[in-house]
């Protein structure tokens, strides 16, 4: 069980704690950079170490690390190599895509094998590793170089970005990526060689002979059960997939009440049919259906679904989350939410019933279990 | 020597002191700068060494053109200042 989650906000970094036994006694313990604009956060599960990834606008993009029970310090950040001269870089508009690290959109730990070893997904597009826990990065040439990466276009972003990394517990060097928009894409040899791996997946929004193209499909966000890694759930951007089998194949599901619109899932860490979301209405509409903010939960592969919607506000409520802003953690017990609008929302209970931490944070761009 | 100085909102995030540097162009004065302050040269240039899309720099009060090379010519003694662009918020 996890007692304490890091929440990365458009104004700080926010640390919140378990006090006691209460299940609603969950506070904000510490505040961090605050009014800065942190897109990602995440605590090291081999060594203890918190990240935080800073956007300062004008002064570009920042990782700082603080090592267990020590202060924050900046390391560096992801940076491109240099653009050869000549070379053309266009997304599908003919757009420039810039060398240049947009934002850090995925941050993990490599794995429990694999000391040191991180990795950073961003706009507009790049897989980072570093092999000496984030004091220095390096791009992953071989996904950047794939020729099928200058097909990807922005999802919500002008850029196409990198915003989920599953390290397979069964073989650290068997990585799966979600980008939006270019599909899911694997390696199974430590980022040597890649391949798109979203047969299956449909997208609404391009014409009837393009929509099941794997490349230009728009994950909002891939999970990978940790005790059954061969089932993935993705949240997409017009609705939800299933792989049970490693993400050869995958299965949309159909039917989803109220909605299967939205950004965010979280998959139980030992039951692979348990899966949460938080819906809005539609891409178009991106608020929650009748003002009333729920959590869809499967326990059945997606046949079924309850809606939970005790503990959250049921009148006009317009929140958004986002797609890091859910996690789960290691128990599978607790779960952890933000939104848009400044709402975080705990549960001891699979989801049973939410205890509010606050009604006003900054907008919550991820939340990550320690 | 030109005088170098920036913006007051980067002390927020690290030290960042006017300096007094030789160079003909913006990229020869602002490389010296950064040799001599190196964390502080990923908040002014891009991974490409490009000004950062919302930063400005002015050299003798004329805002320079060549953001990319940052070819613009600096006199002996020239005033530079680095600053944030209000395009960036």
């Amino acid at each position: 069980m996890s007692d304490r989650f890091l929440v990365a906000t458009r104004k700080g970094l926010f640390t919140v704690d378990r006090n006691g036994s209460g299940g609603s006694d969950w506070r904000i313990a510490e505040a961090d950079f605050l009014g800065d604009n942190v897109s990602m956060a995440l605590v090291d599960r081999r060594d203890g170490t918190r990240y935080a990834a800073l956007d300062h606008g004008h002064f570009g993009v920042k990782l700082h690390r603080a090592k267990a029970g020590g202060a924050w310090e900046e390391c560096a950040a992801p940076a491109y190599p240099p653009k050869p001269e000549g070379e053309v870089d266009q997304d599908q508009w003919g757009k420039e895509i810039p060398w240049s690290t947009v934002r850090i959109w995925a941050l993990e730990p490599g794995g429990d094998d694999q000391s040191g070893v991180m990795w950073c997904g961003t706009l507009p597009g790049g897989l980072f590793r570093s092999d000496d826990g984030g004091t220095t990065w390096e791009l992953v040439r071989t996904l950047w170089d794939h020729p099928q990466r200058k097909e990807w276009f922005g999802g919500g972003a002008d850029l196409p970005g990198l915003h989920s990394i599953c390290v397979d517990p069964r073989d650290s060097r068997c990585l799966r990526v979600g980008v939006s928009c270019g599909g899911v894409w694997q390696s199974d040899d430590g980022g040597e060689s890649w391949h798109c791996r979203a047969e299956g997946m449909r997208a609404a929004y391009m014409p009837p002979e393009g929509q099941f193209n794997p490349n230009i499909q728009d994950p909002h966000r891939l999970v990978q059960c940790r005790d059954a890694p061969d089932a993935l759930w993705v949240q997409h951007h017009n609705g939800i997939f299933r792989s049970t089998d490693g993400s050869k194949s995958w299965r949309e599901i159909e039917n989803v009440r109220p909605s299967n619109f939205g950004f965010a899932v979280a998959v139980h860490p030992s039951a692979p049919d348990t899966a949460w979301f938080v819906p809005g209405i539609k891409d178009e509409l991106r608020i929650p259906v009748d003002g009333k903010l729920v959590v869809t939960r499967t326990r059945d592969g997606g046949k079924s679904f309850d809606i939970l919607r005790n503990g959250l506000p049921q009148e006009h409520a317009y929140d958004i989350v986002f797609r890091h802003a859910l996690d789960i953690d290691e128990s599978g017990d607790r779960l952890a939410f933000g939104s848009t609008t400044g709402g975080l929302w705990v549960s001891e209970d699979q989801g049973d019933l939410w205890h509010c931490v606050s009604h006003s944070l900054p907008p919550v761009y991820s939340v990550r279990f320690a | 020597m030109a005088r170098v100085t920036f913006t007051a909102n980067l002390e927020r995030h690290l030290a960042c002191p006017p300096m007094d540097v030789s160079g003909s162009t913006v990229r020869e004065v602002l490389d010296r700068v950064f040799a001599a302050n190196q964390p502080a040269r990923g908040y002014v240039l891009d991974d490409q060494a490009a000004l950062r899309k919302h930063m400005v720099v002015f050299v003798d009060g004329q805002q320079i053109r060549d953001r990319i090379g940052l070819s613009d010519p600096v006199a002996d003694n020239a005033e530079i200042y680095v600053l944030q662009a209000l395009s960036g918020g």
